[in-house]
């Protein structure tokens, strides 16, 4: 086992806080009609898995995720006016807007990219393992997905390959307990993610994902131990607050079931414990909370008054600059009805 | 070795391996992945003796597991390396197509141009080996359908070299599909010889009858129908695409512009396929100047049998060519 650092918890709470304002922006700029679509994913009451395992990388890691992953982007100290301009398909956002919410990426962060098919980021970070252990490069590469994921063949090819090659990656399931409408005893009998990993031979670990602590902790043993050539797996347990998209209102679950859930809220309790433990007060909070929720406010009214790509960026970027490009429809229309 | 002409006799499989060879000394970023690809040296014999020579840190064997090959080689050509990926068949793209053409092909564009994928996935398709529906087909229509992915198809052993070790030098994913009835095929190979650029077709034989459009294996067949069709006193041209991606639609439509007729020949499947997109290229850009519809002959609309007779006349043969030339021109 590893030295464990002692990060604050307020610095913890506060990268929480910068998340759960920053997804409450982004169902504001879908509601004003900002967005672009409606196919945003909330990860509201999943912070503590966004930031408890972020705080435990190295800025030479890298990562994946999914479909459902602004607060691990925030999380790893992505800039939130480039990522509103992102979602809302501005060409100042961090892909050009060409690639939105479920596609967001920085190379420069080591975000190797989200995912919008369930699983399809998986096993580029065996990829990236498998680079860093041949040049001899002291980085870990960890793919973040949701429960879904866990029924998803991929997965286990991945983590199979990553047992065997003994590489550097780290498997981390935020288990929100719904793959869209399916909830995850309707999905398998083993819910016990833990254990299906540690079965392939990945060091395998559960974490509490109100608990951001309690995620911290066990994710810094397990990135070491996969710096060290010993691959894992952590499963979050935490409660998806809201409806899979934006047009989901939750018919497949109960007010009864909502309420209960929300309850297991990662943020108020690290708040609370901070107050409690004399770490911070109630003042200092607000101040704090007020001051992200500015931010987060000029967020929006960056992406808001952003420009859109141009139309010759519909073309760029299919191939590599310099290659060989696809011939736009109108100008091959031009060409071929010149002659009739 | 000639060692004043520098031509050697060699097969595709070794013009194969040689470029794979060469490659790898030079580019140390270079790994090949994929199942029985080391130890085992390839199911088709293209890698053997190569874990020799660069070790099993470079000849990685992997279980059989093709969409997480494919997945791998992407994240490492994110992250520093050049992977060769290897899919044993062109049919096992029905398991990796997400990999393929959800995240390799759109990956730099997705992205903003922020990275791209720099990986050859190298798999063989076709028929001639009685090797059954689910290992005989061409799918290379599936790939030229796919944005951001380009096709190379050899139908030489000089191609596939050269063309292999050109491919290992570009910035984005490319998918190298060999023939399996090719491997075995012997040429004199000049490899110090000037080729055609990347991309760019080549008249493999001259012309003024017809204009016969291939790639890959059907290209050999092109040519032993024209071989044929000269006897009968009408001459054909004859053009290897060697690439489907980048697509050279200027040397076929020069060629078909002076000669006013095309049959485009194709070993996959008929229906909207590669064949049909040849064709509707041609009808659109030479139109003036045909005398003829463009014809297409290509792999019957059928699963491919097993049973050699039937195997043999699910795809085109110079029979078929010569006799839809005749009538064309009859």
């Amino acid at each position: 086992m590893t030295q464990r650092a002692n990060l604050p918890l307020f610095d913890l709470y506060r990268t929480m806080r910068r998340i759960r304002s920053f997804e409450e922006r982004v169902a504001e700029l879908y509601v004003r009609g900002l967005s672009a679509g409606s196919m945003l994913h909330l990860s509201i009451g999943e912070e503590a898995a966004a930031a408890g395992v972020c705080a435990a990388l190295r800025p030479a890691d890298s990562f994946t995720t999914h479909h459902r992953g602004h607060g691990i982007f925030l999380a790893r100290g992505a800039d939130p006016k480039r990522m509103m301009a992102e979602i809302a398909g501005k060409a100042e956002g961090y892909c050009a807007g060409k690639g939105g919410s479920m596609h967001i990426a920085d190379m420069a962060l080591g975000h190797l990219g989200a995912n919008a098919i369930v699983g399809g980021g998986i096993p580029h970070v065996v990829g990236a393992g498998l680079s860093y252990k041949h040049l001899g490069k002291d980085a870990v590469s960890v793919a973040f997905f949701g429960d879904g994921a866990m029924q998803q063949g991929i997965l286990y090819e991945s983590m199979n390959m990553a047992a065997l090659w003994a590489l550097p990656v780290l498997f981390v399931c935020v288990n929100n307990q719904y793959g869209m409408g399916t909830r995850v005893d309707r999905a398998t009998r083993v819910t016990d993610f833990a254990a299906r990993a540690g079965a392939l031979g990945l060091l395998a670990e559960s974490a509490d994902g109100e608990d951001v602590t309690a995620v911290f902790s066990a994710a810094e043993t397990l990135v070491a131990e996969a710096r060290g050539g010993h691959p894992g797996f952590l499963a979050i347990s935490c409660f998806r607050f809201f409806g899979h998209g934006r047009m989901d209102k939750s018919p497949y679950r109960s007010a009864e079931e909502e309420e209960a859930g929300r309850k297991r809220d990662p943020v108020l309790r690290a708040r609370a414990a901070l107050v409690t433990r004399g770490e911070s007060d109630e003042a200092a909070l607000d101040a704090l909370d007020l001051a992200i929720a500015r931010e987060m406010d000029d967020a929006i009214d960056f992406a808001a008054a952003a420009a859109p790509p141009a139309f010759d960026a519909l073309f760029r970027d299919v191939f590599a600059p310099g290659e060989p490009a696809p011939e736009p429809l109108r100008a091959r229309l031009d060409r071929v009805l010149a002659g009739a | 070795m000639d060692s004043d002409t520098h031509l050697s006799e060699t097969t595709y499989r070794d013009a194969l391996r040689r470029a794979l060879d060469e490659s790898m000394r030079e580019d140390p970023r270079i790994i090949v992945i994929g199942e029985e690809v080391g130890r085992y040296g390839g199911a088709y014999g293209v890698t053997k003796d190569l874990i020799d020579k660069f070790g099993d840190a470079r000849l990685i064997d992997t279980p059989i597991s093709e969409p997480a090959i494919v997945g791998a080689a992407i994240g490492a050509a994110m992250t520093g390396l050049r992977p060769v990926a290897e899919l044993m068949y062109v049919d096992f793209l029905g398991l990796v197509m997400d990999q393929l053409a959800n995240q390799a092909a759109k990956i730099r564009y997705m992205f903003g141009g922020q990275i791209g994928v720099p990986m050859v996935l190298r798999t063989q398709g076709g028929t001639g080996r009685s090797a059954g529906a689910q290992h005989s087909q061409s799918l290379e229509g599936w790939v030229m359908h796919t944005p951001g992915l380009r096709l190379a198809m050899p139908a030489t052993a000089a191609d596939a070299y050269h063309l292999l070790r050109h491919a290992l030098t570009l910035p984005d994913p490319v998918v190298f599909i060999e023939h399996k009835a090719l491997y075995a095929r012997k040429e004199l190979v000049d490899f110090a010889a000037p080729v055609p650029p990347w991309g760019q077709a080549v008249i493999r034989r001259a012309g003024d009858d017809v204009c016969l459009v291939a790639y890959s294996r059907m290209v050999h067949v092109a040519l032993a129908a024209a071989e044929r069709l000269a006897e009968r006193g009408i001459t054909a041209e004859v053009i290897d695409l060697r690439t489907l991606n980048p697509l050279d639609m200027a040397t076929v439509a020069a060629s078909v512009a002076r000669i006013g007729r095309a049959v485009v020949v194709s070993e996959g499947y008929l229906t909207a396929g590669v064949a049909a997109e040849l064709a509707a290229r041609i009808s659109e850009e030479c139109f003036d100047f045909l005398e003829d519809p463009v014809i297409r002959i290509a792999g019957e609309d059928v699963p491919i049998p097993v049973s050699p007779a039937l195997e043999a006349a699910a795809v085109p043969d110079a029979a078929l060519i010569v006799e839809t030339v005749a009538r064309m021109l009859g």
